[in-house]
């Protein structure tokens, strides 16, 4: 496909001896959200982890096959990891923000990136809290420790983390399943908002949620993926009996 | 019984134990301190002490305490942050790890008496130091490490995974995740396991009697020559600490009012170490605010 940002070819992931991915060919499109769904266990958050080495923090790990990042194989000796992660960035099931202010927080990936000015400082920083819709409601905290906020206003400021150091990619995974209801379908607002700009790929176990802002949708089992197409093709005529299951709550 | 009246038994025989704890340290600080005190004066911390003669002070001996606190720390420190840091992020899950950890173990359930022997075989008499504040700090580091170390390792580890990917998936490399997230965040824990070993430190006695000595020569605290046998800087003459001062005077002392010195001596050793406690929590409270940019 011409306009796929990522693209993956025989991916294979082995723990130790045991194959956990057995050989995953995905190409993620540009600037649309992408969902991966799947049983407990199947190995879409360990796939997602594959597209900016993040795996490579577990020793036992080992990964054969490619991964392209704009025609690039990330994991080529040359790839550098600092500079792959800013591009491809990721925001984790817990909300995790530092321990630090909010602003520092956000500001943390643009000082590593060398910018000193102030002036450029604050108006990233707002940008990305305004983009991650929470820079009405801290703008005259931002002093503020960032772990005594709320847990979705803690996701937003770890979205805005992300977007500060302008990635093209941004990795979730399970964005909202330690959240409440309405800071959920708010952060779900946010992704759609930002995939006008940013390509969002997302693990979910909401159903749902893949349905109502997903573009495209993995539905992946035992480490293979079973079925990659169209959000509304894979949820209103799968082709696989399999899929069908699990998105009616058949099995798992 | 049913769960309630269990319930409320618990907690009762809970209570009754921090009662009995808090009342023993009450009496045992109480008691320093009401023998101590009345014999304090500014003037008895600001003399020398008399080997035999009454009215003597604890000045040479308070900063020697002191001297050797800031030494054994400046040594320690380093050292067992690189140790630690070292055991909770980059050491990997295998024996040689596992090896490394039980001896660190063993080596903190050392009795300090065998440190100090220690001390005494290898640097007083091997190393040819003597009695000397150097082999004292050293003696106080191999005593102090272990626990520092493994205080760290502790502090380190109970930071959760999620703040270190936080780190790395925004481009950090993992000793930009140690330096700029996961140490600021346990510097109050790290302040508290300083203060704690101070106050061990401060009060320790037995390690040092064979290695910084148990003679305080008088010191002469206008010459800053720290080559000269009475500057107060000098790290090789011998010098008795508070916590050997008191032991020794109340063992083989000669002084004719021993108890009255070492009463007040036990009562400045109490106070010195807390005051060390509130400042290092008010300059670890700062520092946490600084690194943590909460202003």
């Amino acid at each position: 496909m011409a306009d796929s940002i990522i693209s993956t070819d025989g991916l294979r992931l082995y723990y130790g001896k045991k194959e956990a991915l057995h050989g995953i060919n995905l190409d993620i499109e540009e600037k649309k959200i992408t969902a991966l769904i799947g049983p407990s266990g199947c190995g879409k958050s360990t796939f997602l982890r594959c597209l900016n080495r993040m795996n490579d923090l577990i020793d036992t790990v080992t990964i054969t096959g490619t991964v392209k990042f704009r025609g690039h194989n990330i994991y080529s000796p040359k790839t550098d990891t600092v500079k792959l992660r800013q591009q491809v960035g990721m925001v984790f099931q817990q909300p995790n923000p530092f321990s630090f202010s909010i602003y520092d927080n956000v500001a943390f990936g643009l000082r590593l990136a060398g910018i000193k000015d102030k002036q450029t400082l604050d108006e990233r920083v707002e940008k990305a809290l305004r983009q991650a819709a929470i820079w009405d409601v801290v703008k005259d905290d931002l002093n503020k420790n960032a772990q005594q906020l709320s847990g979705g206003q803690q996701q937003r400021v770890c979205i805005a983390r992300v977007l500060a150091t302008k990635p093209d990619v941004i990795l979730m995974d399970e964005p909202t399943s330690a959240l409440d209801p309405i800071s959920s379908s708010q952060i779900e607002e946010t992704m759609v908002e930002l995939a006008k700009d940013y390509t969002i790929v997302t693990v979910t176990h909401n159903m749902q949620q893949a349905s109502r802002i997903s573009d495209k949708t993995a539905f992946f089992m035992n480490g293979k993926v079973v079925e990659y197409g169209d959000t509304a093709q894979i949820f209103i005529n799968p082709k696989e009996q399999i899929t069908n299951d699990y998105i009616n709550g058949n099995f798992g | 019984m049913d769960v309630k009246k269990v319930d409320h038994l618990a907690k009762r025989i809970i209570q009754v134990m921090v009662g009995i704890v808090a009342v023993l340290l009450v009496l045992i600080i109480g008691y320093i301190l009401v023998t101590g005190l009345p014999q304090e004066s500014i003037d008895f911390l600001f003399k020398p002490s008399q080997a035999v003669k009454a009215g003597g002070g604890i000045r040479d001996q308070l900063w020697n305490s002191i001297y050797l606190l800031i030494l054994a720390l400046l040594i320690s420190i380093p050292l067992s942050l690189g140790a630690g840091i070292y055991l909770a992020e980059y050491a990997p899950d295998n024996k040689l790890t596992h090896f490394i950890q039980t001896l660190i173990e063993i080596l903190s359930s050392l009795p300090s008496i065998v440190v100090g022997l220690f001390g005494y075989l290898v640097l007083v008499i091997r190393f040819n130091m003597g009695f000397s504040i150097l082999s004292g700090a050293l003696t106080l580091t191999v005593f102090n490490l272990p626990l520092l170390t493994s205080n760290i390792e502790n502090a380190l580890r109970s930071v959760s995974d999620e703040q270190r990917e936080g780190g790395l998936a925004l481009g950090l490399s993992r000793w930009q995740t140690i330096k700029g997230i996961l140490l600021p965040r346990t510097v109050p824990e790290i302040i508290t396991g300083v203060v704690l070993s101070s106050g061990r430190i401060f009060g320790e006695a037995a390690a040092l009697i064979y290695t910084s000595g148990q003679s305080a020569p008088a010191l002469n605290y206008l010459n800053w020559n720290p080559l000269s046998p009475e500057s107060p800087l000098n790290v090789m003459r011998p010098a008795e600490t508070l916590a050997v001062h008191i032991w020794k005077l109340n063992t083989e002392g000669l002084t004719i009012d021993a108890d009255i010195v070492s009463a007040a001596a036990s009562a400045v050793l109490i106070l010195v170490v807390l005051l060390f406690n509130i400042l290092a929590h008010y300059l670890g409270n700062k520092l946490e605010r600084k690194l943590t940019g909460g202003k």
